[in-house]
């Protein structure tokens, strides 16, 4: 690979992404997303399947190819790296019937599935922030268990696999994200962001090294003082899930195999932790001087270990790790408190939940959808493979009446060829092939679009936030989805993307804070963008929003009450011309005229409501979607 | 086969494994229903399950695993192969009203069969035998994996994420207790009784609140938020990679100790009591918290002498019941489904009031 290894190494500038808190001295200087990347490469060519994998962000483009390039070059050659397309079907993903073999063959044929090809490898899966939450799950599966099992078409099989994935984050929006569920138990989050190529100048590791690691990998000791300093770091960023930690602790034992040592120390904790754990911090770490008043630092031993550690002959402390004083557990928190990411700290800081934290991601909704469920209707011709359901009995039915023919054609053949025909075999064609279909109701999802401002958190928020959950809660008796939007303050932001999950839902709802401005227009036009993204999905899309309709925050977020209101009734003529079925309620102490003039350009219904308690409000607002989606018309424009 | 972690060297979640093993002391408790964080060891516990429970007798070459004992089920495959007397059982697990002569039987682990993501709806009913059909035109009949948990435990990891349809098909079979196939031409009916275990995240959706009521029992499990115990559950699964023979031999001795105590346990249930004031006190228990049916006294009481047994006791009484109480009743209140301050500090307000504790 020509290039990066030539460029000279010098500073790299604008190290975005990557500061050290309150300008506190980063130990491990702050280094350039590309290198913290190449280390991620290296550790996770060292144990793909340990690792679990990488979440690569990043766009398309030369950054992530040389990335990927870079990944084939540390793996031995042998390891198969193949990419899992999209919209795979479970047959190709984990194996199944081989249609074309079967019928060819005249018995059932086994197609071996694209993750027991990669056993040894690496699996790539696209655009990692599309794919359902249940081919997550599946390839989550293989992961945990080294195995596929399969049960299909016939078929029951164990497959042995072990294999690393690299999930190919390209998401754009907010609303997109990887299956919380993959990424849980991939090690590495790595985040490419916008880096030019010129940046990306640290050379890959070497293969040798890499082979070299590997081989040395299953002999690597690790300390118990460092384990027990890497959970306590996992404790101290919030980073809740066990499954985290251990893979915090493999990396470490990767980080020293490939330097060559036999035992892992300080630094490769250290390492382990910037790289695994810094990422995916929920919290910041209290100070450690007032943490050590809080609670001393757990210097307790955990309860006894079990009799058959090992580890007691573990070599002392090394030598080289620096003299500090201050406990281990404290100078691996810094150093990985250095590499918290800086949009991250920024959030932590301001008390906001960052994105990963809160939203579970995927497309739950999605996955439950598509040509797979629902009631029976009937079957059509089709190609099996792209995922759709062999309707068995009416593929054999269609293919009966062209049997004594094509038994005739195939004699033919097989006398010309010399060969014996097979007898009594049922001759099916690929025409005959007859999938399943199904037919379900077409789901509708409900977006709040709530105003959080001061204003309204004087008057009636308590009573929309009621007001919202029992909605919630019916819409779950509906099976249908919700999402929920709050503007405040700067803009508007979307608390909870559209779900059924109604534990996600109440968080948010509980964590929805009052107070600042009111940014109408940007509530608007997020509720619309929202919206229209639930109908490109093939749903439909209701909208509720509840206000006083008081904006005084204009689109550019200036507080200049006339302009907020001109932005408002423009972004509202733009929702009403997209067709968004639309409710809006007054909260207000008296109705709002210009609420009502916001509600008209929408093509919403308007609904004053000043005194109503939740329940009432409640109430309304189902009358009212009964009634909006029960005639599903599109709505006449009615501006002004 | 991989490597299992053991049973006994899972860290915490005590009533995830109390909930596991009433099941298995009496399957008649109905299913489990594991639901909580993620890394939680939810998979990880049902595996190791398996490892754990002693065998069972099972009659030779039968697909479903029928008992020796009870060949008058439902099965034909058993029904014709009655004959030889059976010969060296006079192994623990065997039951001990065994007649005298029977079908030849042999001692099989009890099953305990992973749903995978992904399986058609033909493997898991059993279906037609594709092979036989293409290549000979016959119609047979292929057991599935309804079939293979007969007499075990039937697992499905991320349960909410289980097509519907098949989530219905198996509450009804798990709740009769046979599986009947209709399909392609066949009409097949065969026993079916299995302990339905399904776990899942709630983050990725709910399961529906009429199928939540037939899990015998619910378990939330949270991830453990305390240095030391996380240490602990890091330490236990490291020391288990590095060297997964090694620890699994380490603690063997305390798994052959719980799988003593079942074996133990599963004896004498039949003889545990259940006087009739604990019976009031499970019903009272129910009425304040205004359960729906009569389900959730069932399973109280069944739960409840199923730890009793396991804990060697002769009787029944309020300790047991409120170990057991809330994973036997937490997922059958009536409540607003918002309600966050949830059904567990709902039962323990119930038990303080009504036990005086």
């Amino acid at each position: 690979m020509p290039g990066p290894a030539q460029v000279p190494r010098t500073a790299v500038p604008g190290q975005a992404g990557v500061s050290s808190p309150d300008g506190a001295p980063a130990r491990p200087a702050a280094r350039s997303p590309w290198a913290d990347s190449m280390d991620a490469l290296a550790l996770f060519a060292v144990d793909p399947h340990g690792l679990g994998g990488v979440l690569l962000r990043a766009r398309a483009g030369p950054v992530r190819d040389r990335w990927l390039h870079a990944l084939r070059e540390a793996l031995p050659p042998s390891a198969p790296v193949r990419r899992v397309p999209l919209q795979i079907g479970d047959g190709r993903l984990l194996g199944g019937l081989d249609l074309a073999a079967t019928l060819n063959a005249g018995r059932p044929v086994a197609e071996r599935g694209l993750l027991a090809e990669v056993d040894g490898g690496v699996a790539l899966v696209a655009m990692a922030e599309r794919i359902e939450t249940g081919v997550a799950a599946k390839i989550a599966a293989a992961l945990d268990h080294g195995e596929i099992r399969i049960e299909r078409d016939g078929f029951s099989t164990l497959l042995p696999t072990r294999f690393g994935v690299v999930a190919l984050d390209e998401s754009a929006h907010d609303d997109e994200s990887v299956p919380a569920t993959l990424v849980e138990r991939l090690a590495f989050l790595v985040d490419l962001g916008d880096l030019p190529l010129r940046e990306a100048i640290e050379p890959p590791p070497d293969r040798e090294c890499v082979a070299a690691a590997r081989e040395r990998l299953p002999s690597v000791l690790l300390d118990d003082a460092l384990l027990e300093a890497l959970c306590a770091t996992a404790l101290a960023l919030g980073v809740d899930s066990p499954r985290t930690t251990i893979a915090a602790v493999r990396a470490a034992r990767a980080a020293a195999a490939l330097d060559g040592r036999d035992h892992v120390v300080e630094a490769d904790a250290t390492l382990a932790a910037r790289l695994v754990l810094a990422p995916r911090a929920t919290r910041m770490p209290a100070d450690p001087e007032t943490e050590a008043e809080a609670e001393p630092p757990p210097e307790d031993p955990p309860p006894p270990p079990p009799p058959e550690d090992a580890r007691d002959e573990d070599p002392p402390p090394d030598d080289d790790m620096p003299a500090d004083d201050r406990p281990l557990d404290d100078r691996v928190l810094d150093a990985v408190k250095a590499a918290i990411p800086g949009g991250l700290l920024a959030l932590l800081q301001a008390g906001l939940q960052p994105k990963s934290a809160r939203s579970a991601g995927g497309r739950s909704g999605a996955m439950q959808r598509g040509q797979r469920r629902g009631r029976p209707a009937g079957s059509r011709p089709g190609d099996p493979r792209s995922g759709q359901r062999l309707a068995l009995v009416d593929t054999l039915r269609a293919a009966a009446p062209w049997q004594p023919l094509r038994r005739r054609e195939r004699e033919r053949q097989a006398s010309s060829a010399g060969g014996a025909s097979r007898a009594g075999r049922i001759d099916v064609r690929r025409d005959d092939f007859r999938v399943q279909r199904y037919r379900e109701r077409a789901q509708t999802t409900t977006i709040f679009a709530v105003d959080a401002s001061g204003s309204q958190a004087l008057n009636r928020l308590a009573e929309a936030k009621g007001a919202v959950e029992l909605l919630l809660a019916d819409c779950y008796v509906r099976r249908d989805q919700v999402a929920l939007i709050a503007f405040r303050g700067p803009g508007a932001e979307i608390m909870l993307p559209p779900t059924r999950s109604l534990t996600r839902a109440k968080r948010s709802l509980a964590g929805l804070p009052g107070g600042g401005g009111t940014p109408l227009a940007a509530g608007i036009d997020a509720s619309r963008v929202l919206a229209d993204s639930v109908r490109r999905k093939g749903d439909s899309a209701v909208l509720i929003m509840i206000t006083d309709g008081r904006g005084n925050l204009a689109r550019d977020g200036r507080p200049d009450r006339e302009r907020a209101q001109a932005d408002a009734l423009q972004a509202a003529n733009e929702l009403r011309l997209c067709g968004v079925q639309a409710l809006l309620i007054d909260t207000g102490p008296r109705p709002q005229p210009a609420a009502e003039k916001i509600a008209t350009a929408m093509g919403a219904r308007y609904l004053a409501l000043p005194y109503a308690d939740s329940a009432a409000l409640s109430g309304a607002v189902k009358q009212v979607v009964a009634s909006e989606t029960g005639t599903a018309r599109p709505r006449p424009g009615r501006a002004p | 086969m991989a490597a299992v972690f053991p049973f006994s060297a899972i860290v915490g979640q005590d009533e995830m494994k109390l909930a596991l093993l009433i099941a298995s002391v009496d399957p008649s408790v109905g299913g489990v229903l594991i639901f909580g964080d993620r890394g939680t060891g939810k998979s990880t516990a049902v595996r190791a399950l398996a490892a754990l429970l002693p065998t069972m007798r099972a009659v030779v070459g039968c697909p479903y695993g029928c008992d020796p004992a009870k060949v008058a089920g439902l099965c034909g495959a058993c029904d014709g192969t009655a004959g030889k007397p059976a010969a060296a059982s006079k192994s623990k697990a065997a039951i001990a009203a065994k007649p005298a002569a029977g079908p030849r039987s042999h001692a099989v682990p009890v099953p305990v069969v992973d749903l995978p993501l992904g399986a058609t709806e033909d493997r898991v009913v059993g279906a037609l035998d594709l092979e036989r059909a293409l290549a000979h035109g016959q119609k047979a009949f292929e057991p599935g994996l309804l079939a293979r948990a007969n007499r075990g435990f039937l697992y499905i990891d991320e349960a909410n994420l289980l097509e519907d349809h098949l989530v219905d098909l198996l509450l009804d079979v798990a709740a009769s207790g046979e599986n009947v196939v209709e399909r392609e031409g066949l009409s097949i009916r065969h026993p079916a009784r299995f302990v339905l275990v399904g776990s899942g995240n709630p983050e990725e959706g709910e399961l529906r609140p009429q199928l939540l009521d037939r899990f015998g029992l619910s378990v939330e499990v949270k991830t453990p938020t305390d240095l030391p115990t996380r240490i602990e559950v890091v330490r236990r699964r490291d020391t288990f990679e590095r060297d997964p023979a090694a620890f699994i031999a380490a603690w063997e001795k305390e798994d052959a100790k719980l799988r003593r105590r079942l074996t133990a346990a599963r004896g004498h249930l039949a003889e545990v009591e259940v006087p009739d004031r604990v019976l009031e006190q499970a019903a009272a228990l129910c009425m304040a918290l205004g359960t729906d049916g009569l389900r959730g006294e069932l399973t109280l009481m069944r739960s409840a002498r199923a730890l009793a047994a396991f804990e060697g006791d002769r009787a029944v009484d309020d300790s047991h019941l409120k170990r057991v109480a809330a994973p036997a009743l937490r997922h059958r209140l009536r409540r607003n489904p918002l309600e966050d301050a949830g059904s567990a500090s709902r039962i323990e307000r119930a038990i303080a009031e009504h036990f005086g504790a």
